[in-house]
């Protein structure tokens, strides 16, 4: 066990626990932020993809140490009011249906949208290919990030 | 029935209705099967029956709460009853607070989220519900006023007085409203005049999926709530032999090591669980522990040996079900006689949330929470094991990470309910994805059998045997005699008159495998064999798929569904380089039509450019909710068809995770195109009748392009 320090969403947190224990369930567990989700543990799904200092990681394939002092963005600290425009886009296009997968999802197009503002349906490809949905709401993950994208323009912001 | 509104009194009403100012609150009575709901108001305390029959209540400030009895899993529950109630009662979909209903079948009726049933199985109660709190409302503004009734009419949660236009909010009226009595008949709304009802309103559970704040069953947390984790036996009857926990012990934070079983269709499987103050800390020790197990009692089946077994049994005798005419004789003097085998494998449900469960038992009750699709059943299975009365047991349903059918199952809350009764502790048993992949119940690998016969280009003769395990039969002692009536899950009803002689029966698979229903169900597979086979059919008549269809669904339900398929697919003017196929399948009271469009690409592999579908699932609700559970099942189907099976091995089950049981990604949808038929029919399902068509539409188009036929499931679209 030892002492460590997660910097999630602009806010310190110091914990106790096992260096290997995997980021995902410190921050589930112990931080208590329940919206980056478990779904395979072996970076296949995408469910537990959080920003490690801006670039998506898999949070279940990540051992808390590593991760301890930088900054990580998790689902909850892209906005308050679902403001972000890629939460925005998510309602207009209605994507989710049981949304298990979505925190993931969102967090990767976040990602994607800050690196090419205007991706194409190759570069949503690539981005994306990580994430499984059960539900088959790809279509319309297509559809919102084209959205989000506008939006983003519209607002002249790349958040 | 005896009124039972007649029985409040006020000081039990405000009581009852938890809150501290008046309130209207009105609920559903099912009296004995075959009557009609009663709609009825809040009983006093010593009749309890009433009171847990509320649906829907507004309180003095206008706010309407109702309560979902139906789980939600992606499906849309938690979006159609309110938009059902909120026609009807004349309110906006913001003023509609939305609460999960407990597990209550008495209250609720059937709350087992399967069959997609939700709405087709209650949206006449729930329209003559809002619309009788609705005339209540009415009734007492006109009274207030002392005006006739008929002048008043409701509008956005306020009763208005047309001559005058004066008007008074719900939140005014409920304390009159509520000294009045149901109305006797209700008059409902056609649908043409419509709001709210048929209109793609955006999803009320959407904002909080988008945010991380919708509470699945993994977020869902008790003060001094224990985590577990159990290794349970790999081969499904397998038995602790003996368990050795001395490593497990050492790990910090595990606090017990404990045998539970779980009850599976009411076989005791066996695992040991390891509990811990954290979730890391029990897997850590999990991994530890040493079992040895003892699974010398039972056969270790490979699919090999199964399917062998199917393909055997399909050709053989067969527990008939549904016959017509003489199948043998007739098919003997046809002109043309024609059979197939067609073979579905064994399937995970592989929801994005692994199972999991809470529970909080003691000496009194029993509490649980999860993602769960069926807690009235999981309330009676529980009451009767921990010898509860039933009010003791309450179960609580989470926004549910998928559902798929795995989550109707009482087996995971079962053991769940067993490790917190021993440790004497609320607990949350978390299953791995491995856990979850590997357990089971599937979806059953099936085999089909088809035999018909062509006369003059029909079909008159039509034989379909069905070999694999029936759901309906896993419990000790059950009855292995009995016909399996799913054999003719999916296919169209009309086929039973246009087939003059025919006949469906099932040759069932014994197996320790646990299976259960999957999207879809039987028509999941059936529909695969049904009319990948019509379509064989077709081509040996000479007919166009389509047009073959046609002729053999003469009611006109079915050439409207069809014509708009064959419209909107473009079906005739096909280029010479497209692969076109279609498929048309009928489950949970709804039809759907499907035709795929494929063609090969630069690389010279076939490619899936379109898929158009058209669903006449009758009365609806929400038309974007329904485009997305069609898509969605597209996709699911397109996963099943060509990416992912389970198998078995020495008797375990080979896929374990998401590397090895592949999932259609992003980069693999094609595009989907959805039509809804309006009409006037009863309403049917939503979130299932999308899937079972897809595969066949597929599998024939790809026959329409490359003259290979695909009877096999799954297949690898690169290699075709």
């Amino acid at each position: 066990m030892a002492a460590l320090t997660l910097k999630i969403n602009n806010q310190s947190h110091t914990i106790e626990a096992d260096p290997k224990m995997p980021l995902l369930w410190a921050i589930r567990d112990l931080v208590g932020l329940t919206g980056t989700k478990y779904g395979c543990g072996i970076a296949q799904c995408g469910a537990c993809t959080v920003h490690l200092e801006g670039t998506p990681v898999r949070s279940c394939s990540i051992p808390v140490s590593a991760a301890a002092n930088k900054n990580i963005t998790t689902i909850e600290g892209l906005s308050n009011d679902n403001s972000h425009p890629v939460q925005q886009a998510w309602i207009l296009e209605q994507v989710p249906q049981c949304g298990y997968c979505q925190s993931g999802q969102i967090m990767a197009a976040t990602a994607l949208l800050k690196r090419i503002p205007s991706p194409n349906d190759k570069d949503i490809d690539t981005a994306m290919l990580g994430h499984i949905c059960r539900c088959g709401t790809y279509p319309r993950i297509r559809k919102a990030i084209k959205t989000a994208s506008q939006l983003m323009t519209q607002k002249g912001s790349t958040k | 029935m005896e009124p039972l509104s007649k029985n409040i009194s006020r000081r039990n009403f405000i009581k009852l209705s938890g809150m501290t100012g008046a309130a209207l609150t009105l609920g559903l009575h099912l009296p004995a099967q075959g009557k009609e709901a009663e709609i009825v108001k809040p009983l006093a305390a010593d009749l309890p029956g009433l009171e847990l029959n509320a649906w829907i209540s507004i309180d003095t400030t206008g706010k309407v709460t109702i309560t979902n009895h139906r789980a939600e899993m992606g499906q849309g529950s938690y979006q159609a009853v309110p938009q059902i109630i909120a026609e009807e009662l004349e309110v906006d979909l913001n003023q509609v607070n939305i609460v999960f209903g407990v597990g209550n079948n008495e209250k609720y009726g059937s709350q087992v989220t399967g069959g997609s049933s939700t709405v087709r199985g209650s949206y006449k109660n729930l329209l003559r519900l809002s619309a009788s709190a609705r005339e209540m409302l009415i009734e007492a503004a006109a009274k207030k006023w002392n005006v006739n009734q008929s002048e008043c009419y409701a509008e956005n949660g306020q009763v208005i007085h047309k001559p005058t236009g004066k008007n008074l909010g719900y939140g005014e009226l409920v304390e009159a409203a509520s000294k009045l009595e149901p109305p006797k008949n209700i008059t409902l709304k056609n649908p043409k005049d419509y709001k709210i009802l048929r209109k793609p309103l955006p999803r009320q559970d959407n904002p909080q999926k988008v945010n991380g704040t919708a509470i699945f069953g993994l977020d869902f947390k008790l003060p001094g709530m224990m985590y577990a984790v159990v290794e349970r036996s790999p081969r499904f009857a397998g038995k602790v032999k003996s368990f050795d926990d001395t490593e497990t012990k050492k790990v910090p934070g595990v606090k017990y090591v404990l045998k539970v079983n779980r009850d599976v269709f009411n076989n005791m499987l066996e695992g040991v669980a390891v509990v811990a103050d954290n979730l890391w800390a029990a897997m850590q020790g999990r991994k530890a522990l040493r079992v040895e197990w003892d699974d010398t009692a039972f056969a270790h089946h490979s699919t090999e040996d199964l399917f062998e077994k199917m393909r055997e049994t399909a050709k053989g005798e067969i527990i008939s079900y549904r016959t017509k005419g003489n199948f043998s004789a007739t098919f003997e003097k046809a002109e043309k006689k024609i059979e197939a085998f067609y073979e579905t494998p064994y399937e995970s449900h592989s929801c994005m949330e692994p199972l999991n469960c809470t529970a909080h038992v003691t000496d009194e009750k029993c509490e649980i929470w999860g993602p769960i699709q069926a807690p009235d059943w999981i309330q009676s299975n529980l009451s009767a094991h921990l010898k509860l009365p039933m009010e003791k047991v309450t179960v609580h349903m989470t926004f549910l990470g998928g559902g798929f059918g795995r989550k109707a199952f009482t087996d995971y809350p079962y053991e769940a309910a067993m490790i917190s009764k021993e440790i004497k502790a609320p607990v949350q048993v978390v299953w791995t994805r491995e856990d979850d992949m590997t357990a089971g119940p599937f979806r059953p690998g099936m085999v089909y059998h088809c035999k018909a016969g062509l006369n003059n280009g029909r079909i008159s003769a039509f034989e379909a045997k069905m070999a694999g395990q029936n759901m309906g039969s896993q419990e000790p002692g059950a009855d292995k005699k009995g016909y399996n009536d799913s054999v003719t899950e999916g296919l169209l009803e009309p086929y039973f008159n246009s087939f003059p002689h025919h006949s469906f029966g099932d040759a069932p698979l014994e197996s320790p495998i646990p299976v259960m229903w999957w999207r879809s169900v039987y028509a999941s597979t059936n529909g695969f064999a049904y009319e990948s086979f019509l379509d064989e059919l077709a081509i040996e008549a000479g007919k166009d798929p389509l047009d073959f269809r046609k002729q053999h669904l003469w009611e006109e339900r079915y050439q409207h569904l069809i014509s708009k398929l064959e419209e909107v697919s473009g079906w005739k003017s096909k280029k010479k380089n497209d692969g076109y196929g279609v498929a048309i399948t009928e489950c949970f009271s709804s039809i759907v039509g499907e035709v795929v469009k494929v063609s090969k690409g630069v690389n010279g592999k076939v490619k899936i450019d379109k898929v158009w579908a058209v669903m006449d699932c009758g009365w609806y609700v929400n038309p974007d909710i329904i485009k997305a559970q069609v898509e969605g099942s597209i996709v699911m189907a397109l996963g099943a068809a060509t990416k992912h099976a389970t198998h078995f091995k020495d008797g375990l089950s080979v896929e374990k995770n998401f590397n090895s049981y592949l999932m259609p990604r992003i980069n693999e949808i094609p595009e989907i195109e959805v039509h809804i038929i309006e009409n006037e029919e009863k309403a049917g399902g939503v979130g299932e009748p999308g899937l079972p068509p897809f595969t066949p539409a597929l599998t024939n188009a790809i026959f329409d392009l490359t003259g290979k036929r695909i009877r096999v499931l799954p297949f690898n679209l690169e290699e075709v």
